[in-house]
């Protein structure tokens, strides 16, 4: 790295190491032991108390529209005491994570976890303010702790009839030792958080206030608009610059190992200087890379004889022959790509005094640290990470990785000498993602004489995440995680067995909401409806018999199937269609109703989806939450596809990759079915199972199953 | 040199005519509500008014406004207090937010135009991606209007 040259007309770059792209691992960031940077109304690290009574809650995660950041607080808030009007928030420096010895735990905001791995700690933190608020209460009033109450931001002693906001002891209650340990409430008597309250990011996102990286503006701030190597895992040759001339505003053209920057007075001039700069790229042996030739490779991995073994219950082989019917399908699903509404972008300053401010939208401002230290070569503690709300997220940007948008700003701002404003087009954010990984599953299944599975077999070849986020956790050839709801199937069958033919290609792969169980809901879910059919079974009934001996899957899909109306009449020509699915600590049901169009592909009517995710922190937001994802998982199954030509991604803007409209969203009722005693993530588990649902509807219409995604297949360029 | 009239008040840039008009508000004028999500009018993240009609300011020539009233989400008004806004407050609908200053916009064009639009109105007018998927609640606040 760190080949950034200016470069003149007509030089080449000399051929260097392979291209960064790829590693989706975050910067490793030591935990220090470090004096807490100390605020006189600093109660713990997640508790600011002012003399006015307002209180500021750090938050931690990142808030990309998920509802976490008002959640996170209402948990705080709630063990807290305080009162909810008073309550704002602010975003930690993941700096203070290093000098206060990981006090924050992970900031990474993945995986449904911003919550369900953080809940205990932040209600700690809550609960212990207020033990030292009402300690230092108790203490100006000279009366035990334990005669004191404290409620609505109020510390009361009751006995003397005397009252104390928290802002009048926020002082001296942060000098105080906190607390060994706390009771946490029981979660049936809260009060402030299981509430629908209102998100405190509403009026500003409806104001146009709300401050996202992209809008920040520096003085003498430059703009950088890139192009990378089409061909993934290429590097650039050279360019030529001569064209440049024709751009007024154009300051500096800067090469980076695997893509070029033109940086200018504004991001439109930038852009289309970037556009008009001939480039001559090395494709690195993958320019002859197409969908076909990797389909072809996905079918080699399913006919293999033999691949790893993830799980082998009873005995398949002997068990396959005594069926009375058996049902055997090959289902496929493509690569698919973010498209977070927030092209990727992000803002450098260097600074004269060695130090430097990074704007970036991201779900893991550690990582966005990391990726700054390593591309500055600067101390992480001398780099400020100015955290926003983010444009969405949805997997993409979990991490930073080497050579993605971090390390391109900061080299180019290091190069330009001025803060520099990066911005991906539309068409860079959808050709350089990390894709949902292209997978097939080939199942079989024999069928007793009452209908009912007693061996199924599954195969899977597909591309795994691991392939680009952490390449020395394969072992084996095995990714579990890749064979989801299938290594882990609930389903009570007593013989199976998946195995996984690995099959990578050159194409960057990464999380993307709802991560593997996106496909694997699809295969499993939609499978289920053929062997329902084959036995002549209710796809519902016939799942109820499966999920006996699981209570919560079963208590959540009645609840669904309920809503649905599930067996009552339809209107002519609709159609029901119903799946379910456990995952990120959650259980969900859905059921579709479709009618078909004159072309076959179907209208979606509406959608009933119910969810247990434990203890509910928002209702309001769970069923934004399942709303969303419900949108999220039928574009991609009516419309998206990356597909590979010549080594490249076809797709580059919202024209060729679709994206639902108002037009096509379906009513969505969700169905809050929370049994408590855990934590449930609730950020994806909503998608996995409405592809199927949707799908197993058009089977219920047709007869016919659908083993492909998209469900509406266009030509590319259509 | 370039006069526009934004939200009321008279700007003068100097912009290249065919700079387009999210570009010049986002980075000349300072108002960063107006988004930028695709560059080619498929998105509506920019949506803004041009004499009262939403428009697509990413492919829309800054010479071709010169002498329009121009208003973006920071023109609605400040404190979210226009039904459109308080709507979109009570039905809580913007999750990431970032498509929604354009979402805004685009309905409070049709909602000057048709006060009362019917679905299949809303529909064919509201053409603005949400990848968050907020489409049910944008629905539902702009009913939360019409039925006041």
């Amino acid at each position: 790295m760190n080949d950034m040259t200016n470069i003149g007309r007509r030089h080449f770059l000399k051929a260097s190491a392979a291209a960064g792209g790829g590693l989706m691992i975050a910067f490793h960031i030591p935990a220090v032991n470090a004096a807490a940077p100390a605020k006189d109304s600093e109660i713990n690290a997640w508790v600011v108390v002012n003399p006015d009574d307002s209180v500021v809650i750090r938050v931690a995660h990142s808030e990309m529209g998920q509802g976490s950041m008002t959640a996170l607080a209402q948990l705080v808030a709630e063990e807290l005491d305080c009162d909810w009007a008073n309550v704002k928030t602010e975003f930690v420096d993941p700096r203070l994570n290093i000098t206060r010895n990981k006090v924050y735990g992970g900031m990474a905001t993945v995986g449904s976890r911003a919550i369900r791995s953080s809940h205990e700690y932040v209600r700690k933190a809550g609960a212990s303010a207020r033990t030292m608020l009402v300690s230092a209460a108790a203490q100006r009033w000279k009366v035990p702790a334990a005669e004191c109450t404290a409620k609505t931001g109020v510390i009361t002693h009751t006995a003397s009839a005397r009252t104390l906001k928290y802002g009048a002891v926020a002082e001296a209650a942060a000098k105080l030792t906190p607390p060994a340990d706390v009771a946490l409430k029981d979660p049936a008597t809260w009060t402030i958080a299981g509430q629908p309250k209102m998100r405190l990011d509403m009026k500003d996102k409806v104001t146009g206030k709300a401050a996202y990286a992209i809008d920040i503006a520096l003085p003498d701030m430059q703009y950088a608009a890139i192009a990378q190597c089409p061909v993934f895992g290429g590097k650039l040759i050279g360019f030529d610059e001569t064209v440049l001339k024709k751009f007024k505003g154009v300051s500096q053209v800067v090469a980076l190992e695997n893509a070029v920057a033109v940086v200018a007075n504004s991001y439109w001039t930038a852009q289309r200087a970037v556009r008009a700069l001939p480039i001559q790229w090395d494709d690195a042996g993958n320019g002859k890379v197409s969908s076909a030739t990797i389909a072809d490779f996905l079918s080699e991995g399913l006919a293999k004889p033999e691949v790893p073994v993830a799980r082998n219950d009873g005995d398949v082989a002997k068990a396959m022959p005594t069926a009375v019917k058996t049902v055997s399908a090959e289902y496929r699903v493509p690569y698919l790509s973010h498209a977070a509404m927030e092209p990727m972008n992000c803002t450098v300053r260097f600074n004269g005094d060695g130090t430097l401010d990074v704007w970036a939208p991201t779900q893991n401002a550690e990582a966005i640290l990391g990726a700054a230290a390593r591309a500055s070569g600067l101390d992480p503690l001398k780099i400020t990470v100015h955290l926003t709300y983010s444009g969405g997220g949805f997997g993409r940007r979990g991490g930073a990785a080497k050579g993605d948008y971090v390390d391109q700003a900061v080299l180019i701002a290091k190069a330009v000498g001025k803060p520099v404003k990066l911005i991906w087009s539309r068409e860079e954010d959808i050709q350089h993602d990390f894709y949902r990984p292209i997978s097939s599953a080939k199942m079989t299944a024999g069928l007793d004489a009452s209908g009912m599975p007693v061996a199924w077999n599954t195969r899977i070849a597909g591309h795994t995440i691991l392939a680009s986020a952490n390449p020395s956790a394969i072992k084996n050839n095995m990714d579990v995680g890749f064979l989801v709801l299938f290594a882990d199937n609930v389903y009570d069958v007593p013989n199976i067995k998946v195995d996984y033919a690995m099959s990578n290609t050159h194409v960057p792969v990464g999380y993307w909401r709802s991560v593997n169980h996106s496909q694997n809901a699809y295969f499993r879910e939609c499978f289920v409806d053929e062997m329902a059919l084959a036995a002549k079974q209710d796809p519902y009934e016939y799942r109820r018999k499966l999920l006996a001996k699981q209570p919560k899957h079963l208590a959540v899909l009645d609840a669904c199937a309920k809503a649905a109306d599930w067996g009552k009449p339809l209107p002519a020509g609709q159609f029901r269609g119903i799946a379910q699915i456990d995952g990120y600590g959650s259980y969900v049901a859905a059921v579709a109703e479709i009618s078909l169009k004159a072309d076959g592909t179907p209208k979606v009517h509406r959608i009933v989806t119910a969810v247990d995710c434990g203890y509910v922190v928002n209702p309001d937001t769970v069923r934004a939450q399942m709303e969303g994802a419900t949108a999220w998982a039928l574009t991609a199954a009516l419309y998206d596809q990356i597909t590979i030509k010549d080594g490249h991604v076809e797709q580059g803007n919202f024209d060729r990759y679709r994206i639902m409209l108002m037009s096509e969203m379906p009513k969505v009722e969700v169905v809050l079915v929370p049994s408590g005693g855990f934590w449930g993530g609730i950020g994806e588990p909503g998608a996995p199972p409405v592809a199927p649902a949707v799908v197993n509807a058009m089977l219920a219409a047709t007869g016919k199953p659908i083993r492909s995604l998209p469900i509406i297949k266009r030509e590319v360029g259509v | 040199m370039i006069t526009l009239n934004i939200n009321g008040q008279d700007h003068t840039v100097d912009a290249d005519p065919g700079m387009p008009l999210l570009w010049v508000l986002r980075e000349m004028v300072g108002l960063t509500g107006t988004k930028f999500g695709c560059g080619i009018a498929q998105c509506g993240a920019c949506t803004v008014q041009v004499n009262g009609v939403a428009q697509r300011s990413c492919v829309t020539p800054v010479s071709a406004v010169a002498s329009a009233k121009i208003t973006t989400i920071e023109g609605l008004s400040n404190d979210g207090s226009t039904p459109v806004q308080a709507a979109w407050v009570a039905s809580q609908v913007p999750q990431c937010g970032y498509c929604q200053s354009g979402m805004i916009m685009a309905v409070d064009a049709l909602l000057k135009a048709k006060p009362k639009p019917t679905d299949a109105e809303i529909d064919a007018a509201i053409t603005n991606i949400c990848r968050c998927g907020t489409y049910a609640r944008v629905r539902d606040a702009i009913h939360s209007i019409t039925q006041a």
